[in-house]
């Protein structure tokens, strides 16, 4: 394996710090009450569907997505609605959250809760992504995108490849890897399901070289599965970013500002193609997912299996505490999670892990002059120049961003990290993307 | 427990490299100690002295500023400054009387630096703005170079001369030929140049030390390859043609790159990140700029020396080269 694939410019290797990478998957009872945010995934909240009072099952539909882009939720515990109410969550906003008293655990009876492999799906292409919308399946690896609307294609577009992202780029987080091993059957089937739905032949799954055991036991699995095919890639973040995969993969470069199927492609996470497997062969909707919860001073750190809606801070718990001199917990990878304000926080389905900072790490570096030494731009996976990105939106000259391709920015991360002065470059861009996107919607509006 | 009052929040990444300004200046000034320890030996403990007070007169005139005329944060500690005190005091010679290197420490960071706002934004690189400013107000002191190693055992009477650079020049226009030149002056050997023993200012003398300071600047990725491979290629292209054309009246390549401040320029000068550009493209445009520009002074020029005035000039092109030259996009056209 000397000479791995990788993404074709930029990156960084940050400490990679898999502590939990050895912890097997531990399944967490429902916990006493469930907070259920209606807006769990990219694109319109969904409508709750339930009122105060009622009494609902495991796995019973409680919000619908009605909008285009929008995903349908889905009771993670049995027992009664306490109220719907707004309820502070990742964001650190306040956002409208059903919440539901736990009372036993008593599932829809249509989902097969067994454990025995189903590999046989004789169901067509439509009938497959009709269950993925009425499951509520979005994206896993952290963006959220309604699984659903990724396979309605373009009529003018020819899908040729599956690609299943199972890099698992972030330091810290372990819950695909532990996926892999522990579900690995599970992941395929799913994945020659998504391939059905797409109406290709081959998929191509992609994994850092930092998880040699996943990489052997998939390869040794897929052999069963016709058109699928693993393969080790160098680590290099963000790999995981689906146009740095692609380009990984297949040498090919999503043009800027276009989708991966306009090369042909649809990128899935790998515990997407699991949950896809559970609600097309199980009829189990998304109702749980493997959250990560490490952090350099976490006593136990651990991957567990957990209800969306259970709080945070029952996984900590269950993970030694918070420790003594925790200075700050983000939801997600460090280099692209979010911190939380709480840790009343629910787990929803963009939870891919917990981490515990201590106060020494959850401070930025001090603040000095650029001294142009072009570390963010030549790190850029997108070979855009944040040098400039950043004070054109710091300094509000949006026209300008634009005309630098401050869209085409994937919020990566790479700069910020890699900036010896500290800078925030990602702070100022996140801005002026933010900006310039409402410039051009207004601009398409008027016209 | 209640922790909504005790949690950072901030934007990703959370995480950070472990490289800094500071760290980078350290090593910087790292790789500049075996030029140093070869001066020392050249050039005794005069060059210590010119050194040190460099290194002291740049941090003292950076706080005076910092504290009393801009009223900002001091950042002496940065680095920054003591780098910019080293490559002054590299870029004069041994024997300089000390008021004159104080003299160009103000205009180095005063001038140079602070003028513009200090760290990252002078647009030219400041101890060559110094020396430069030297080299037009003290013509004399900033000529007169002392012979190495006879220079580091004689405490009195330095014994002075010229560089080679100059030899040459005075002898072609005195209409001698190249190769009468090196055999009358005892310059046929390079390896003299290469180790340092030459006529010349404190940090520039010694290729082989220099070089060894360039290699450990690639490998903490300091400085890339891009501006010295282009620069020297250039330049030695450049010389290498006219040397072809006609041996007698121009010397050879190697000549112009170990002799004067070819190679201090190169990996020292020309790659502060702060003055040069930013894409790779834009950084051999610019070496290529430095090293035909260096060439065109030397040979064409009233200066022996082209390296000072061939970078200062290529600085005022970088926000140029930058508008033109701009990094591959990702999936761009």
């Amino acid at each position: 394996m000397a000479n791995l694939k990788t993404f074709n410019k930029g990156g960084v290797h940050p400490h990679e710090y898999k502590r939990a990478a050895a912890k097997s998957i531990i399944v967490l009872d429902p916990p006493a009450q469930a907070i259920i945010p209606v807006s769990q995934s990219l694109g319109a909240p969904s409508l709750p569907v339930v009122n105060k009072g009622d009494i609902v099952k495991t796995g019973q539909l409680i919000a619908k997505g009605e909008a285009f882009i929008s995903s349908n939720i889905h009771s993670s515990v049995s027992g009664k609605v306490a109220k719907i109410d707004e309820y502070i969550e990742t964001s650190g906003y306040r956002k409208q959250c059903i919440i539901i008293d736990v009372e036993g655990d008593e599932w829809m009876d249509d989902i097969d809760r067994s454990t025995e492999i189903k590999k046989e799906c004789t169901l067509s292409k439509e009938e497959i992504i009709a269950i993925m919308k009425d499951k509520g399946i979005v994206g896993l690896g952290g963006a959220t995108f309604p699984t659903h609307v990724k396979y309605m294609i373009p009529k003018d577009k020819t899908p040729e490849c599956l690609i299943i992202n199972a890099v698992e780029c972030e330091p810290m987080l372990t819950a695909d890897h532990r996926l892999m091993l522990e579900k690995g059957t599970e992941m395929l089937i799913g994945t020659k399901i998504l391939m059905k739905a797409l109406g290709v032949d081959k998929a191509m799954i992609g994994i850092e070289n930092n998880k040699p055991d996943a990489i052997e036991h998939l390869t040794m699995l897929s052999k069963e599965f016709q058109g699928i095919t693993v393969h080790a890639l160098k680590v290099q973040y963000p790999q995981g970013a689906e146009k740095q995969l692609i380009n990984a993969l297949l040498g090919r470069e999503v043009p800027s500002g276009k989708l991966p199927i306009e090369v042909g492609c649809v990128v899935n996470n790998s515990g997407t193609a699991f949950a896809v497997y559970e609600a097309v062969q199980k009829n189990k909707p998304l109702i749980d997912r493997i959250v990560t919860v490490t952090g350099p001073e976490v006593k136990e750190p651990g991957n567990y299996l957990v209800r969306i809606g259970t709080p945070v801070s029952i996984l900590i718990e269950k993970s030694g505490g918070i420790p003594e001199n925790t200075g700050k917990i983000i939801n997600g990878g460090p280099m692209m999670g979010k911190a939380i304000p709480s840790t009343e926080v629910p787990v929803t389905k963009g939870t891919s892990g917990i981490l515990l900072f201590p106060d020494l790490q959850s401070k930025r570096i001090p603040m000095l002059n650029c001294i142009r030494c072009s570390r963010c731009s030549s790190v850029c996976p997108m070979g855009l120049e944040p040098y400039i990105l950043a004070p054109q939106a710091e300094f509000a000259d949006f026209e300008g961003a634009e005309k630098h391709f401050i869209m085409d920015c994937i919020e990566c991360g790479s700069c910020h990290y890699t900036c010896p002065s500290g800078r925030p470059l990602l702070d100022h861009i996140r801005l002026g993307k933010n900006k310039v996107g409402l410039m051009i919607r207004n601009r398409s509006t008027k016209n | 427990m209640n922790t909504m009052n005790l949690l950072n929040i901030s934007g990703s990444p959370h995480a950070h490299d472990k490289d800094s300004v500071r760290k980078i200046m350290y090593w910087v000034v790292i790789a500049m100690l075996p030029a140093m320890f070869v001066s020392f030996y050249m050039f005794g403990y005069g060059a210590i002295i010119i050194m040190l007070t460099s290194i002291i007169s740049c941090l003292l005139i950076e706080y005076l500023i910092q504290k009393f005329i801009l009223k900002v944060p001091v950042t002496i500690s940065d680095g920054s400054a003591m780098v910019t005190g080293i490559l002054l005091a590299f870029n004069v010679p041994s024997n300089l009387p000390l008021f004159i290197i104080v003299i160009g420490a103000i205009a180095s960071i005063g001038i140079g630096k602070m003028t513009f706002g200090g760290l990252g934004k002078n647009i030219f690189n400041p101890a060559l703005v110094g020396r430069v400013i030297l080299l037009i107000s003290f013509p004399v002191q900033m000529t007169s170079w002392p012979k190495p190693i006879e220079s580091a055992r004689q405490i009195t009477d330095v014994i002075t001369g010229p560089t080679p650079l100059a030899i040459m020049k005075e002898g072609l226009a005195k209409g001698e030929s190249v190769s009468h030149v090196l055999s009358a002056n005892g310059m046929e050997n390079y390896l003299n140049f290469a180790t340092g023993q030459m006529g010349g200012s404190i940090g520039e003398i010694s290729a082989i030390a220099i070089f060894a300071g360039a290699l450990i600047m690639l490998f903490r990725k300091i400085i890339t390859w891009h501006i010295p491979v282009s620069y020297l290629g250039s330049a030695a292209l450049f010389s290498g043609i006219l040397w072809m054309v006609n041996p007698e009246a121009y010397v050879d390549p190697m000549f112009h790159i170990l002799t004067g401040g070819m190679m201090l320029g190169v990996f020292f000068m020309a790659t502060d990140m702060v003055t040069s550009p930013m894409s790779p493209v834009g950084q051999i445009v610019f070496g290529v700029g430095c090293g035909v520009l260096t060439i065109l002074i030397r040979v064409f020029g009233a200066y022996p020396e082209g390296v000072s005035f061939a970078i200062l000039i290529m600085n005022a092109f970088v926000p140029l080269i930058n508008n033109a030259f701009k990094p591959k996009r990702f999936g761009g056209a």
